[in-house]
């Protein structure tokens, strides 16, 4: 409840809130008209005509008019005595003060004593003195109690020095006087480093702010709309910035920022909560890792340019071989036919038509018989191409004529027949059949011999033939895996088969295993043999190609990793020192491999050159790749369905 | 062969680790108490080399302490204060219970504590190392100062914490030892360097903070504990260094200065005296009062011919910084109302500056603004109502961005009302590669004592040639075009067939060059072995990155620019 003051005399808070207003009425008025609903909300009434009761029980009625706003304020304005006006709420009746209460009123408000008359420094009269005094002043005998100690007090005491004794109760430690903080470092032993802190890791700071950072950064550091999409998309963790960079025209324009505190605690998890290691960061100048190589300058020559394409082909170029004295290349599609080109001017100078994709095409290598084998599927075909000197042709035709078919026959897995008719008017001179398809063809050195693959032929996969007595032999009783590829070696009886993770080599004299050479790759897609005959690479299909010095080791000498597909073929140039591998990347790489005569002197292998020119098809690229006998240069035949030479 | 077989998981990497349930399970202590152990002690998991080897065999997420840690543990006597503390609480809440008030206040009397001071001592054996965690130390500590002084932990704590800081404040200021500034939107950053350690640490913005509700309070107030510890031994230290007083005390003319009649009404002495302190506008008194600028000489050695180029670098580098040190020296500011009072009386103090503020503001206020000695005023309103003559009227960045760039910047562009340069962080050292901002690579310029161009002229200059440029190359695609009809003409009344001269292709060599090398190197890289090709390829990676972002930074700038430019000349031709 509270005074209404009417008057700026007391508009200061009031002190005398606590004095009632029906208070003042009792205190003031001559008329008692006291109320006696008691302490409650006043507008409980606020719906009936009276307002309480007085002593006697009667209503007492609210005034017939009680005064609007406007009115107070004109009676604020015109009443003299407004100011010492108070409003009683018990009775809704203003009071006039007198002036013997306002006395009071500011006497009380100033912390004085209401009566005018009480005086609070008064001498103060003891009643008792302090002086012992030889009369006691009660005549009461002493009491039996004050000549016996306590018992309760005995049980008091002897509770507490048990519990003192027991150490339950402690005295009240003193004080500690010792400044808070003092010189720690006084005695600084740099010695006394403890062992511990040889392991200690000390926490990395916290990454120094960028112009990203800044309240007003330049404004290409700002977010556009997009990154700052992004940037709400993205995992807390992962964004790379905490927060979205914003510029602010003015200091005074900077708000608090949110995180602040959450960034802290973070730091302090981090400090106590991360498990930390130490990390050798490698400082490795990149070029320093790149190895140094004689440059490809100083290894020419070596093919360069592509300078011919031989067009001619509607289908994939699956092989290709060139004759021993390098004019004429032969090729052969999954077009069904043998096409034979002049190297140097690109005319295809002859087709043959066969029956079926060419898998694999061979030149015979020795320079007096003119012929080429060629597998078409289940057969091998001998053709005569009937080019260049007319009588080595001829003298060829006699050769394979001359053939006299022994007295008794013995079995044989292949059927030879000497082929007739059209047949013979395109070239053809021998078929020779076999129970299962072929997949490859090579010739010995010599021109006699030639072996072929028979991949799903059981025992019997490998087969090596001889022209002169049409006689057929299975040199292998066993299956070792499937054959992927075989060759002679170029001057020593030495038989080379590659399976799809191992290169036998066997001795063909003494019909012995000679060398397992274990090729680090899952599947081997070719084969090529160093002239000099000690060194070999393979190319696989999971686009590696190593290379093996046999003398070394039976694991790879070196293996590369330079292309990016499966490799199809690799080949060695006879005279230089060369190698070429074909992928299905579309391109050949052209390395340098040289041997050397010293022993001691590792093979050097740079790669010189890519070559490309191929286009991809089907995903495939290039299919096969050989070189010139006597020049640098290299053919490669391709699923585009051309042969290009690279000089 | 005999001998027993060996078990795994029995030595080795297996037997140096332990997890920290086991840790806790041997110390035996609560988990809470566990990590306030390892606050205070320093002591944090360790990320093992063979986690699985560790984990025996198990690849099970796991968090592995040093055992020698927790051995180190075992004999630390706060475990015991720990206990105590423990024991405590639940007598006390016992006498509670049975409304024993003597026990109560008994109790209460002997609570035990701890100190930290031995474990101070032992993380940072020298003063050097303490000074090198001190970062987190100041940044806690600034945080914790602004707190409001209900709620989130003792008032004692943040009263000990604004204690702490403004001491440490007053020496950076003593010492000169500020280095960088820098306002980003986190809050103020402040390098200085110490002892010759730098030392990082930043204050948030002047405003309440919005208490998160997802932090664990227990945690910071821990490591308060431990870094207000730090922190005042180390301040007492520096201190002595400085031949301070410590507590530190007002210079007794400064005293007399900021004497205000009234003060008695204002606050007790000591809050007023703190609040002074805390003003950073009066200089401290020394143990020995000394000259101001009393600087040994430092001998100089004959020094070797070799020699004598490093040590003129390093006495070029000194003077420079001496330089830097006197940025504001002979200056007077005046601080309107509205800027940070603090962070800016600081900056100004330790660069040397006099400074002062309206005294309705703050405390310790030595001059009016009416001052005619003032020399620079700063506000940060758009536009200023009474001029006074003789003195620069600029925005605070002005300051902060003088202090970063070693000189006096020129005023013009931080007039108020001025769009502001944008303020760059000087904590970024951009090696090569790297996207320097066009505002950085004029700094470097004004640094290096070169003239800057106007920027008008120069767009002007671009344009023409541009414009010339392009002209040109008009000219030269119409002489193609002719050429190419001429060609159209010839070959449409002559057949088909004919042989043209051959044009002469000139080959540029060094192009060639250029292109032989790259296709080397491309070869050579293909000889890589697969580790070295591995790591390689993740280096070139980054490189590229850094590029990518680079190039991207600076395609955002010339957009930018592009924008601006010609919105600038649509105004200018809308003026027209």
């Amino acid at each position: 409840m509270l005074l209404v003051y009417k008057t700026g005399l007391w508009g200061t808070d009031v002190d005398v809130a606590w004095l009632r207003p029906s208070l003042l009425t009792c205190l003031f008025s001559g008329q008692d008209i006291r109320n006696t609903v008691g302490n409650i909300p006043m507008e409980w009434y606020k719906d009936f005509p009276h307002i309480g009761y007085d002593l006697d029980g009667k209503k007492i009625f609210k005034p017939l008019t009680s005064k609007d706003q406007l009115e107070e304020f004109l009676d604020k304005m015109e009443n003299p005595d407004y100011w010492r006006t108070v409003h009683d709420k018990k009775t809704d009746r203003d009071i006039k003060l007198t002036d013997d209460q306002v006395d009071l009123i500011d006497r009380l408000q100033r912390g004085k004593f209401g009566d005018v008359n009480f005086d609070p420094y008064e001498p103060s009269v003891d009643f008792f003195t302090h002086e012992t005094m030889i009369h006691p002043v009660t005549n009461r005998p002493a009491d039996k109690r004050s000549f016996i100690p306590s018992l309760i007090e005995k049980d008091k005491v002897s509770k507490l020095v048990h519990a003192i004794k027991m150490g339950w109760i402690r005295p009240r430690k003193p004080r500690d006087d010792t400044p808070v903080y003092y010189d720690l470092w006084a005695q600084e032993d740099p010695n006394a480093i403890l062992g511990r802190h040889k392991m200690h890791v000390p926490a990395p700071k916290l990454r120094l702010p960028g112009h990203e950072e800044s309240y007003n950064p330049p404004p290409e550091y700002l977010m556009t709309e997009e990154e700052k999409l992004a940037w709400e998309q993205q995992d807390p963790e992962d964004r790379k910035l905490s927060f979205i960079p914003k510029a602010h025209s003015s200091l005074r324009a900077v708000p608090a920022y949110s995180r602040f505190i959450h960034e802290r605690f973070e730091r302090c998890l981090d400090l106590y909560l991360c498990p930390r290691q130490r990390k050798m960061r490698v400082n490795v100048d990149p070029e320093e890792l790149i190895p140094k190589l004689p440059k490809p300058r100083d290894l020419q020559p070596f093919p360069t340019t592509q300078s011919m394409v031989y067009r001619g082909h509607t289908d994939l170029v699956r092989c290709i071989s060139v004759s021993p004295s390098g004019q004429w290349i032969v090729s052969g599609s999954d077009d069904s036919t043998l096409k034979f080109w002049e190297v140097c001017s690109g005319r295809c100078m002859k087709t043959v038509h066969l029956d079926g994709a060419i898998k694999s095409v061979n030149w015979n290598p020795y320079a007096s018989l003119v012929l080429v084998a060629a597998c078409v599927e289940r057969s091998v075909v001998i053709v005569n191409p009937g080019l260049g000197d007319r009588l080595l042709c001829s003298s060829t035709d006699q050769h394979l004529e001359a053939y006299e078919p022994p007295e008794e026959q013995k079995q044989q897995p292949v059927t030879w027949v000497a082929a007739e008719g059209a047949d013979y008017e395109q070239g053809l001179r021998l078929r020779i059949h076999h129970e299962k398809a072929v997949k490859q063809v090579t010739w010995h050195s010599r021109g006699d011999y030639f072996a072929v693959v028979i991949p799903d032929n059981g025992n019997s996969q490998v087969l090596i033939h001889q022209l002169s007595r049409r006689r057929s032999q299975n040199p292998f009783r066993k299956n070792k895996g499937q054959v992927q590829r075989v060759q002679f070696h170029p001057s020593r009886p030495f038989f080379f088969v590659a399976t799809q993770r191992y290169v036998r080599v066997y001795n063909l004299l003494k019909q012995e295993l000679t060398k397992k050479l274990l090729a680090n790759c899952k599947w081997i897609s070719s084969i090529a043999i160093h002239p000099a005959g000690d060194n070999l690479i393979y190319g696989s299909y999971d686009s590696k190609l190593a290379w093996f010095d046999m003398d070394l080791s039976t694991k790879p000498y070196k293996v590369l990793r330079h292309h990016k597909k499966a490799l199809r073929a690799v080949s060695f140039h006879k005279q230089y020192p060369l190698f070429a591998s074909a992928s299905d990347d579309g391109c050949v790489i052209v390395c340098h491999g040289m041997v050397y005569n010293d022993l001691l002197q590792n093979p050097l292998i740079v790669p010189v050159k890519v070559l490309r020119g191929h286009e991809i098809v089907r995903d495939l690229g290039v299919l096969d790749v050989v070189f010139h006998p006597t020049q640098p240069w290299v053919f490669s035949s391709g699923a585009d369905a051309t042969i290009r030479l690279f000089t | 062969m005999g001998g027993l077989e060996k078990k795994k998981y029995e030595s080795g990497s297996a037997t140096n680790y332990i997890t920290r349930n086991k840790a806790r399970k041997k110390l035996q202590l609560s988990l809470p108490d566990f990590r306030r152990l390892c606050i205070l002690k320093g002591i944090y998991p360790h990320e093992p080399k063979h986690k699985k080897k560790v984990n025996k065999g198990s690849t099970a997420p796991r968090t592995f302490y040093l055992l020698k840690d927790i051995k180190f543990l075992l004999h630390e006597p706060i475990v015991s204060k720990f206990r105590e503390y423990k024991v405590f609480v639940r007598r006390l809440r016992k006498a509670y219970g049975k409304q024993e008030w003597d026990d109560v206040d008994r109790i209460r009397g002997n609570k035990p504590g701890y100190k930290l001071d031995h474990i101070i001592k032992e993380r940072y054996p020298t003063f050097i190392d303490s000074l090198r965690d001190l970062d987190d130390a100041l940044s806690m500590c600034f945080l914790f100062a602004t707190f409001r002084r209900t709620g989130k932990c003792h008032v004692q704590t943040i009263q000990l914490c604004r204690r702490l800081s403004v001491e440490f404040l007053n020496y950076v200021i003593a010492s000169r030892s500020l280095r960088k500034v820098f306002l980003s939107i986190k809050g103020i950053y402040y390098q200085a360097e110490i002892l010759g350690q730098t030392v990082t640490w930043i204050t948030p913005y002047a405003f309440s903070h919005d208490h998160p509700t997802d932090v664990d309070y227990r945690v910071m107030v821990t490591f308060t504990e431990f870094y207000t510890t730090l922190l005042g031994f180390v301040n007492f230290r520096l201190y002595q260094t400085l031949n301070l007083q410590y507590p530190p005390k007002l210079d007794s003319n400064s005293e007399a200065e900021l004497k205000m009649e009234g003060e008695e009404k204002y606050a007790l002495e000591s809050e007023t005296y703190m609040e002074k302190l805390a003003a950073l506008s009066a200089s401290l008194s020394r143990v020995i009062p000394s000259e101001p600028e009393d600087e040994v000489e430092v001998d100089e050695f004959p020094a070797d011919s070799e020699n004598s180029s490093i040590h003129e670098e390093r006495r070029k580098q000194q003077q420079e910084e001496e330089k830097h040190k006197s940025l504001f020296v002979g200056l007077k500011f005046f601080l309107n109302r509205e800027v940070p009072r603090e962070a800016l009386a600081f900056v100004i103090r330790s660069f040397g500056g006099q400074v002062s503020w309206d005294s309705s503001v703050c405390i310790g206020a030595t001059y009016d603004s009416s001052d005619t000695s003032i020399t620079h005023h700063i506000l940060d309103r758009p536009n200023v109502q009474t001029q006074i003559i003789n003195r620069y009227y600029v925005q605070p960045q002005w300051i902060f961005d003088s202090v970063n760039a070693h000189l006096l910047l020129p005023v013009e562009d931080y007039f108020p009302g001025v769009l502001l340069p944008p303020h760059l962080s000087p904590f970024v050292e951009e090696k090569e590669g790297d996207y320097v901002p066009p505002e950085k690579q004029r700094l470097l310029a004004l640094q290096k004592g070169e003239t800057i161009d106007e920027e008008e002229s120069d767009e002007e200059e671009e344009e023409e040639s541009e414009e010339e440029e392009s002209e040109e190359e008009a000219e030269e695609d119409n002489e193609e075009k002719n050429e190419n009809d001429k060609q159209q003409t010839t070959g449409q009344n002559k057949l088909n067939v004919k042989v043209t001269a051959g044009t002469i292709r000139v080959v540029d060599k060094t192009r060639a060059a250029e292109r032989e090398q790259s296709e080397e190197k491309r070869l050579a890289i293909m000889m890589m072995k697969k580790k070295e090709k591995y790591l390689y390829n993740k280096i070139m990676f980054g490189k590229k990155r850094k590029v990518r972002e680079a190039n991207k930074l600076a395609l955002k700038r010339k957009a930018h620019d592009e924008a601006s430019k010609s919105e600038r000349k649509g105004k200018k031709s809308k003026k027209q």
